[in-house]
C-alpha cells in the first residue's frame, strides 16, 4: 500500500454533510402499512481524518444512519453531502449513480461471520473490490495488492487461499477491514465493527482503526453501543436515542461534561473499575423499557424515562443547541 | 533479572487448593514464547473448502457410496458393451449371412442349432446371447444396453432442462423480489396446477403427426416424435419446483449481510447473483437435479410402457419391459431384466440424492 494520504476536494470544509436525514421503513401491522421511524432527523458532519463515534442504545437506528449514507437504503428524506457533492437531497430530488463513490466510502459489517461469503476465499473476498473497480492491470498486480491489504490489517499472507469459516471472530474481522480498505476509500463506517468481539481483541482492533487512519487519512463513523470503546478511537461524538441526535459534542468535552440526561445515564452504565469511586458517584440508572419505535412518544422520545421532564417536554421535541464550544444539546431543561 | 534468579521462588500451594502448583516450576519454565513460537499457535486445521467437506461427509455413507459404484458400474457398461458385443440392437442374428429360424426367444446363454453347428463348423467361438434373443431374433442383451443409454440420458437430458430454467427463473424470480416475483410465482403457480401426464399424452398425439418429416434425417428421428413431446414437456412443466426453490433459497441468502457488503463495493446484480447467491445455493441446486434424473426415468419408462415412449426399432427400458407383455409366462426375464435395471437405477439415484443432501444441506444452515 502506497504511504501518500487521500486527499480530499473539500479542503476547507467537510468531508460528509447529513442534514435531516429520515428513514422510514414499511413494516405491515395487520393487514396495515405503518412507518417505522428507525431514524428521525440526524444531522452531523464529518471532516476527512476524523473520526465520529455514534453511541446510542441497541436499536435506536444507528446501523440504518450508516446504512443510509452508503445508500444502501434509500434515504426517506434529507440531504446527503459527501466531498462537496450531494448524493441525495430530498428536496431537490437529487439521487446519484452511486458507482464512483463506493470507491470512496464503505463499510465494517457489525457481524464478522454473516458479513463474509461462506463460499469464497480470502484472496477472493479482499480481491472482489478490485475486480469491481478494475483496480489492477494483471493478475500479479491483484495478488500483490491483496496481499499487502492483509498485512496491512495483521493476517498471514499464507492463508490468502483459505475459506472465511477457518478464520476466528478477530481475524474474520480484519478480513472484512481489508476488503473495505482495498478500494482506498476516505471514508469509512464502521457498524459495531468490535461488538462481537472479545474485549482484548477488541482493543487489537481498535488500535488497528487508528494505525490505519493515521497512514491512510481516512474518516471514520465509528459505531458502538460503548461510550468508553467510542471515547477511546472518536474525535467528536453523537448520541442517539430512538432516531434522534440528543447530544454531540468533543470526545473529551462530552466525557468530562456531559450535559443532557440521556448520556448522563450511559456514562453511568459505563462499569467503574474502582467500587469506592462506583459507590460514592451518584449514578443514574435507567429505568423503564425503550419505547417501541412504532409508537413513538410525541415531544422528546426520552420523556418516558427522563427524570427530568416536564410538561414542555411532552409537547415538543427540543432543538440542538449549541452550548458553546461545538458542544450541542437537545434538551428543554438541562 | 539474572541476578535475583537464585533467589526467586515460588510460593508453595495452599493445602487442598486446586490451583497448579508453582512450587514444582521455575522461572525457566515460564520464558515468554518467541514469535515464531507464538506463530505456531496460528495454524490452523487443513484448509478445507466446502466441497472437500461435503465430500468427506458423503464418503461416510454407505448407501451413497453403493449407490455411486453402481451408476458408474451401469455407465461404464452401457459404454463399453456395445463395444465388445458383436450384434446390434435393431439387427436380426445371421449365421454366416444366412437367415436363422431357430434363433428367436433363445433362453439366456442359450445358442440356436445353426450357431451350434456353425461353431463346431468352423470352430469358431460366436458372441454368447447373455441375455437370450427376443421374439424377433435379436440379441436381447444389446436391447437392453441401449435401452438403459436412452433411459439415462432421457433422465439426465431433462434433469439438465430443468435445471437451467428453474435456476433462470428462480434466481431472477427471487433476487429482484417485489412486482415481478409476485407475477413470475403466480405463473408457476399455474403451470403447478397443469396434469402433466395428460399434456405429454396430448402432445405426443399432436406432434407425431406434425413433427415427422420436420425430424426426418436428424438425430432426433431415431428418438422419435414422442421422445421430442416428452422433452418440450419436460422444458414446459417440471422446471416450477426447482424454481420455487431456487427462489426460496434465494430470498434466503439475499438477507445476508456478506450480499450487502458486496452491494457496498458497488458489485453490480448480475456478478452478486453469479458470484454469491448462486454458489450459496449450489447445493440444494446439486441434490434437486439429482433427484430429478429419476422422476424423469420413471416417466419415460411409463410413458414407453403405455406405448408412447420412443419410436422402434430403437428402445428404452420402459418400451423393453412393454414388449415383453405379451410373453410375460413364457419368458419371464425379458421383463424382469429390464424392471430390475429401472428400479436399480432409480433407486441409486434416489439414495444419492438424498446422501449428497445429508452431507452438503447441513452446511447451509
Ligand atoms: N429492514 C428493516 N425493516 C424494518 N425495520 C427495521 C429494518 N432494519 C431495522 N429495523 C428497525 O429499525 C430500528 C433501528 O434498527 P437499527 O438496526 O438501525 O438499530 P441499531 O442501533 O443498529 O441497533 P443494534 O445496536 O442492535 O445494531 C429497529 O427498531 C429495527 O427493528
Ligand atoms: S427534553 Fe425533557 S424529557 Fe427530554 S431529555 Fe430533556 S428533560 Fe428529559
Ligand atoms: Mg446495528
Amino acid at each position: 500500500m502506497e504511504n501518500e494520504k487521500v486527499k480530499t476536494k473539500a479542503q476547507s470544509g467537510n468531508l460528509l454533510e447529513v442534514e435531516h436525514l429520515k428513514e422510514y421503513y414499511p413494516v405491515s401491522v395487520g393487514m396495515k402499512k405503518v412507518p417505522l421511524k428507525a431514524v428521525e432527523d440526524v444531522s452531523f458532519t464529518i471532516k476527512p481524518g476524523e473520526t465520529l463515534g455514534l453511541v446510542g442504545e441497541s436499536g435506536c437506528g444507528k446501523t440504518t444512519v450508516g446504512r443510509t449514507i452508503l445508500q444502501l437504503y434509500k434515504p426517506t428524506a434529507g440531504r446527503i453531502v459527501f466531498d462537496g457533492d450531494v448524493l441525495f437531497d430530498s428536496e431537490k430530488k437529487i439521487k446519484v449513480d452511486m458507482l464512483p463513490y463506493r470507491k470512496r466510502m464503505q463499510m465494517v459489517f457489525q457481524d464478522p461471520y454473516s458479513s463474509l461469503d461462506p463460499r469464497m476465499t480470502v484472496e477472493d473476498i479482499i480481491g472482489e473490490p478490485l475486480d469491481v473497480h478494475k483496480l489492477y492491470a494483471n493478475k500479479k498486480e491483484r495478488r500483490e495488492k491483496i496481499l499487502s491489504l492483509m498485512e496491512l490489517v495483521g493476517l498471514n499472507a499464507e492463508h490468502a487461499m483459505r475459506y472465511a469459516h477457518e478464520f476466528s471472530g478477530g481475524q474474520r474481522q480484519r478480513i472484512g477491514i481489508a476488503r473495505a480498505l482495498a478500494v482506498r476509500p476516505q471514508f469509512i463506517v464502521c457498524d459495531e465493527a468490535v461488538s462481537a468481539l472479545d474485549v482484548s481483541i477488541q482493543a487489537q482492533v481498535i488500535n488497528m482503526f487508528e494505525e490505519i487512519q493515521e497512514k491512510l487519512g481516512v474518516a471514520y463513523l465509528f459505531i458502538a453501543h460503548d461510550l468508553l470503546v467510542v471515547h477511546h478511537i472518536s474525535d467528536r461524538i453523537a448520541v442517539m436515542y430512538l432516531g434522534r441526535m440528543m447530544e454531540t459534542a468533543d470526545a473529551d468535552e462530552l466525557n468530562e461534561n456531559p450535559i443532557h440526561p440521556y448520556t448522563l445515564s450511559l456514562l453511568s452504565a459505563v462499569p467503574i473499575p474502582d467500587p469506592e469511586t462506583a459507590r460514592r458517584s451518584k449514578r443514574i440508572v435507567l429505568e423503564g423499557d425503550v419505547p417501541s419505535p412504532l409508537k413513538m412518544p410525541a415531544g422528546c422520545p426520552f420523556r418516558t424515562r427522563c427524570k427530568y421532564a416536564t410538561e414542555q417536554c411532552a409537547k415538543e421535541m427540543p432543538e440542538l443547541k449549541d452550548r458553546g464550544n461545538g458542544h450541542l444539546v437537545a434538551c428543554w431543561n438541562k | 533479572m539474572e541476578a535475583n534468579k537464585e533467589d526467586f521462588k515460588y510460593k508453595k500451594r495452599a493445602f487442598l487448593s486446586a490451583q497448579i502448583d508453582l512450587s514444582k516450576f521455575n522461572k525457566n519454565d515460564f520464558e515468554k514464547a518467541t514469535e515464531e513460537e507464538k506463530k505456531q499457535q496460528d495454524v490452523m486445521g487443513e484448509s478445507r473448502t466446502f466441497f472437500q467437506d461435503g465430500m468427506r461427509r458423503l464418503r461416510k455413507n454407505p448407501l451413497a457410496m453403493m449407490s455411486i459404484f453402481i451408476l458408474l458400474a451401469i455407465v461404464v457398461i452401457i459404454i463399453v458393451a456395445p463395444m465388445i458385443c458383436p450384434y446390434s440392437y435393431d439387427t436380426i442374428i445371421r449365421v454366416d449371412g444366412k437367415r436363422d429360424r431357430g434363433v428367436v426367444n433363445l433362453g439366456m446363454m442359450q445358442y440356436s442349432d445353426m450357431e451350434i453347428e456353425y461353431m463346431e463348423r468352423t470352430g469358431e467361438k460366436l458372441f454368447p446371447h447373455i441375455f437370450g434373443t427376443d421374439s424377433l431374433g435379436r440379441d436381447y442383451f444389446i436391447r437392453c444396453i441401449y435401452g438403459t443409454r436412452v433411459s439415462l440420458s432421457v433422465g439426465v437430458v431433462a434433469a439438465i432442462m430443468v435445471l437451467i430454467i428453474g435456476v433462470i427463473y428462480g434466481s431472477i424470480s427471487g433476487y429482484f423480489g417485489g412486482k415481478a416475483d409476485m407475477i413470475m410465482m403466480r405463473i408457476v403457480d399455474v403451470i403447478y396446477s397443469l396434469p402433466d401426464m395428460l399434456l405429454i399424452i396430448l402432445l405426443a398425439v399432436v406432434l407425431n403427426e406434425n413433427l415427422g418429416p420436420l425430424i426426418q434425417g436428424t438425430v432426433f428421428e431415431s428418438l422419435g416424435s414422442n421422445m421430442i413431446a416428452m422433452f418440450i414437456v419436460f422444458a414446459l412443466l417440471y422446471w416450477v419446483g426447482m424454481a420455487r426453490l431456487i427462489r426460496g433459497q434465494i430470498l434466503q441468502i439475499k438477507k445476508a449481510e456478506f450480499v450487502l457488503a458486496a452491494r457496498t463495493i458497488g458489485t453490480p446484480n448480475g456478478r452478486i447473483l453469479r458470484k454469491h447467491i448462486i454458489p450459496n445455493c449450489l447445493s440444494v441446486i446439486i441434490i434437486t437435479t439429482a433427484l430429478q434424473v429419476p422422476s424423469a426415468i420413471f416417466t419415460e419408462s411409463y410413458l414407453s410402457f403405455l406405448g408412447l415412449g420412443v419410436s422402434a426399432p430403437m428402445t428404452s427400458l420402459g418400451s423393453l419391459a412393454n414388449a415383453a407383455r405379451d410373453s410375460m409366462q413364457s419368458y419371464p426375464h425379458r421383463l424382469i431384466i429390464p424392471a430390475v435395471i429401472i428400479v436399480l437405477i432409480v433407486l441409486a439415484l434416489n439414495l444419492l440424492g438424498d446422501g449428497l443432501r445429508d452431507a452438503f444441506d447441513s452446511k447451509l444452515n
